[in-house]
């Protein structure tokens, strides 16, 4: 058995790489799956601390994660469809303006 | 290097280029299938870690449902090719270096001043198995699992109202 440092380690690089994401594309869908990036990464961690204490709890966690994920995608991305159908676009720098 | 070493670096070679390669695909549908291919290689880290049930809803939920959600809207937007943005053109550089240090600080944190340590070699038998997870699911997280129930509905509701056309 490797050291849980190593998958946490993992976990902190996929979440960096999740964060830049969000910072540096324009495009609102691509900003959508750093997020899950974000989400998955501290998924990663959850389990990798409920395999170290031996708790099955950690994993009950990612559950409720990968739900509110869910949820969050579903609204989201109606979110993205209806900016879509005023603005014909979904560069977030295009949505400057508060009202429609 | 014994073969755990060998399989961890493998797959976490496979994950960190999968996520790389979503940041930086200019087409939204590459990015999606990249992002799949993260998810199903973190499912495996699942299964090495004793998570065997979380390791295929992972699959399924995440790899499965919302990744096919993701590429139904991109091709129903048409949003596949994505332009060039040169609005801030300092942001990128800026982002990318506090991302480095975000990085830095989180991994210096964790080996330098609290680090896990190692787990067990063996688990207990049905460790992270269906009937284990719905155990303490069903009795210690019964509340929680309730309201996940009337969160997905709302969401459910909210995706319904946001996606119809006014009058």
């Amino acid at each position: 058995m490797l050291p849980i440092s190593y998958y946490v380690a993992l976990s902190a690089i996929l979440f960096t790489i999740g964060a830049v994401g969000v910072l540096i594309r324009r495009n609102a869908i691509i900003i959508f799956m750093s997020v899950e990036l974000m989400l998955n990464a501290a998924n990663l961690a959850f389990v990798a601390f409920a395999r170290l204490h031996e708790a099955i709890s950690g994993q009950i966690f990612v559950f409720f994660v990968m739900t509110v994920a869910a949820a969050e995608v579903a609204v989201g991305l109606a979110l993205i469809v209806a900016i879509f159908r005023s603005k014909q676009s979904i560069d977030v720098d295009q949505l400057s303006s508060l009202k429609g | 290097m014994t073969p755990d070493l060998i399989v961890f670096i493998i797959l976490a070679l496979v994950s960190v280029a999968a996520a790389l390669g979503m940041l930086f695909s200019k087409n939204a549908v590459y990015a999606a299938l990249y992002l799949i291919l993260n998810f199903v290689s973190v499912a495996v880290f699942y299964l090495i870690l004793g998570g065997s049930f979380i390791a295929v809803s992972q699959v399924a939920v995440y790899a499965g449902a919302i990744m096919v959600l993701f590429l139904f809207v991109i091709m129903l937007l048409g949003a596949e090719k994505l332009g060039p943005n040169k609005t801030l053109v300092w942001q990128r550089p800026l982002a990318i270096i506090l991302g480095v240090i975000l990085g830095i600080e989180t991994l210096y944190v964790l080996f330098a001043q609290a680090s896990p340590g190692t787990a067990a070699s063996t688990l207990p038998s049905g460790f992270g198995s269906p009937s284990a997870v719905g155990q303490v699911l069903f009795n210690q997280y019964l509340l929680p699992f309730e309201i996940t129930s009337v969160l997905l509905l709302v969401a459910m509701i909210g995706a319904i109202v946001l996606s119809k056309r006014e009058q």
